[in-house]
């Protein structure tokens, strides 16, 4: 069985959000909610660096450790999933969780929240594969289509990969063997006037 | 020819130790003079700390990429608190028991009297019961709330629990702030009653006159017991109150650390507060005979109050113009 894992590669992220997007429209996520999200460190400044990131699908979920009702759970491909007929919206799970991934359609006084919402890894939820029931509360399963998730294949720069860790890992350390620890990029340290090896740029 | 065929092999060994080491040297100088620390590395450390960053989408804590708090809230969570909470009240009923079968029920010394002073008003009463019967839900509710998956999910099944979870979360959530309203008023009803005094300190000596020997102390209206336990309620209940808001109304941008250290600060209070309203409990009702009635009807029997507040009694004495002695059991007398 393959381990799915998320890949963003920083060196590659442009932050043009069209992850973002493509989760958006594929699923149907309700307004406010985005399963994924595009963070920009040192925004404007050199060594700017942007990264895509979403439930990142941990082996030993923090998410589901907490949840109260227990209502995660793991396929053999190693996606979290979970129940929203199960959820009581406490909000534990994001308290937990390391990459802000859970999220809800409200925060409301009382603690009224509704059911929690996050990435999928495009694997749908419990209940019948592709139905629409399943579609309405976890959107579209792809995996059981066989196709991986939609971000990584929209990606346009292919910073995001998504798939079996195995290949994910074997791209990546294609790409950094031939990378070096400078940017790929030519003629940027000429034009810009960046010495290497001082260490501003990293 | 000999000697330098045979010499041959050392020279090579001469010469082979003399490029090792130098190469070593070499090696040892790169690794010296280096750089010891990654840039890159330590960019990604600076992220492992949870600095804010920008995003586009900064709703509902985006802008932090990673926050380690997490993590320690599970530990503490569900290694500390839901660990031990359940052996903490299961103690302190053993304790209970045991003190119930060793010291036994608190008795009258004397027949009753039949006369009746009046120890809590209406309102007081009122407020007491209201407070101690949201008091209940939220306990009930709460701890089924951190134990339940441990407890119930084993014996009920995912869905059973998640209904009867979900319903525990409203009610918990909605009555939290009428409990604290319960609490604000007996702080404020009852603070002037429960300032320490010096014979609070003697009669935290015997418990009363309840363990140990001596003479039972002499006592005003509000025992040091109960001061101790009305001070709980005001410091344990101020605590959950703060914390339990903050936890229920999570609309004024409360980060995620806020909401963890709350729910930690939250769980471990309201376990303490649990432990020890039992012991409240006990007291009010098994631990001593004629004291249940003092809240439920609002008066006590005359021989119980001089038993156990004897000077709050001589000062109702005084104040209805009778003498002790004289008290005639036909009169009721008036707060
Ligand atoms: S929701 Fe968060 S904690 Fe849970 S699996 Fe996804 S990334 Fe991990
Ligand atoms: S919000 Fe829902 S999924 Fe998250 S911990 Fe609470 S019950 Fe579980």
């Amino acid at each position: 069985m393959a381990r799915m894992k998320f890949l963003c590669d920083a060196e590659r992220c442009i932050e043009c959000n069209g992850c973002v997007t493509a989760c958006n429209n594929e699923h149907d996520v309700p307004w406010g909610i985005n399963r994924r999200h595009v963070v920009t460190i040192k925004d404007g400044q050199s060594g700017e660096k942007s990264i895509s990131v979403a439930c990142m699908h941990c082996p030993d979920a923090p998410c589901a450790a907490v949840c109260p009702v227990d209502c995660f759970y793991t396929t053999p491909d190693g996606i979290v999933l979970h129940d929203k007929d199960l959820c009581i919206g406490c909000g534990y799970c994001v308290y937990a969780c390391p990459f802000g991934a859970p999220q809800f359609p409200e925060e409301s006084p009382f603690a009224v929240r509704g059911k929690m919402d996050k990435c999928t890894f495009c694997a749908g939820g419990p209940g019948l594969d592709n139905s629409v029931e399943e579609y309405k509360k976890y959107g579209r399963n792809r995996i059981a289509e066989g196709k991986l998730p939609l971000c990584a294949e929209m990606c346009a720069t292919k910073a995001l990969l998504a798939g079996d860790g195995n290949i994910v890992s074997e791209i990546y350390i294609q790409r950094i063997t031939k990378r070096g620890s400078r940017p790929e990029t030519w003629g940027w340290e000429t034009a810009y006037n960046f010495k290497s090896g001082k260490g501003k740029n990293p | 020819m000999t000697t330098t065929n045979r010499l041959l092999p050392v020279r090579r060994l001469a010469i082979i130790a003399v490029l090792i080491s130098l190469l070593g040297g070499v090696m040892y100088y790169q690794v010296v003079s280096s750089d010891p620390s990654n840039p890159r590395a330590n960019f990604w450390r600076v992220i492992r700390a949870g600095i804010p960053a920008y995003t586009s989408t900064p709703a509902q804590g985006h802008t932090i990429l990673i926050q380690n708090g997490g993590e320690n809230w599970r530990e503490i969570r569900n290694g500390i608190i839901t660990r031990i909470s359940p052996w903490i009240i299961i103690l302190a009923l053993i304790g209970m028991a045991v003190f119930y079968l060793i010291v036994g029920q608190e008795k009258l010394e004397k027949p009753r009297s039949g006369v009746k002073i009046i120890r809590f008003t209406r309102d007081e009463r009122i407020i007491h019961w209201y407070t101690a019967g949201l008091f209940i839900i939220m306990a009930i509710t709460g701890l089924s709330l951190l134990l339940g998956r441990f407890l119930l999910i084993p014996l009920l099944g995912h869905t059973l629990v998640s209904g009867y979870l979900g319903a525990s979360k409203i009610l918990h959530n909605y009555c939290g702030p009428l409990l604290l309203i319960g609490i604000v008023s007996e702080i404020v009803l009852w603070l002037p009653f429960n300032i320490p005094r010096k014979i609070d300190f003697d009669w935290l000596k015997n418990m009363g006159g309840m363990i140990g020997s001596g003479p039972r102390p002499h006592i005003g209206k509000i025992n040091a017991g109960e001061k101790g336990w009305s001070w709980l309620i005001f410091l344990f209940g101020g605590t959950v109150g703060i914390t339990g808001i903050l936890l229920d109304f999570p609309i004024w941008d409360q980060t995620r650390y806020i909401m963890q250290v709350s729910h930690v600060i939250h769980a471990t209070v309201a376990v303490l507060f649990v432990t020890v309203s039992l012991g409240h409990i006990y007291m009010g009702t098994l631990g001593m005979e004629g004291v249940f009635e003092a809240m439920w009807t609002g008066s006590v029997d005359a021989v119980w109050a001089q038993q156990n507040h004897d000077l709050w009694y001589e000062e109702k004495m005084r104040e209805t113009g009778e003498t002790p002695a004289t008290a005639s059991p036909q009169n009721e007398q008036r707060a």
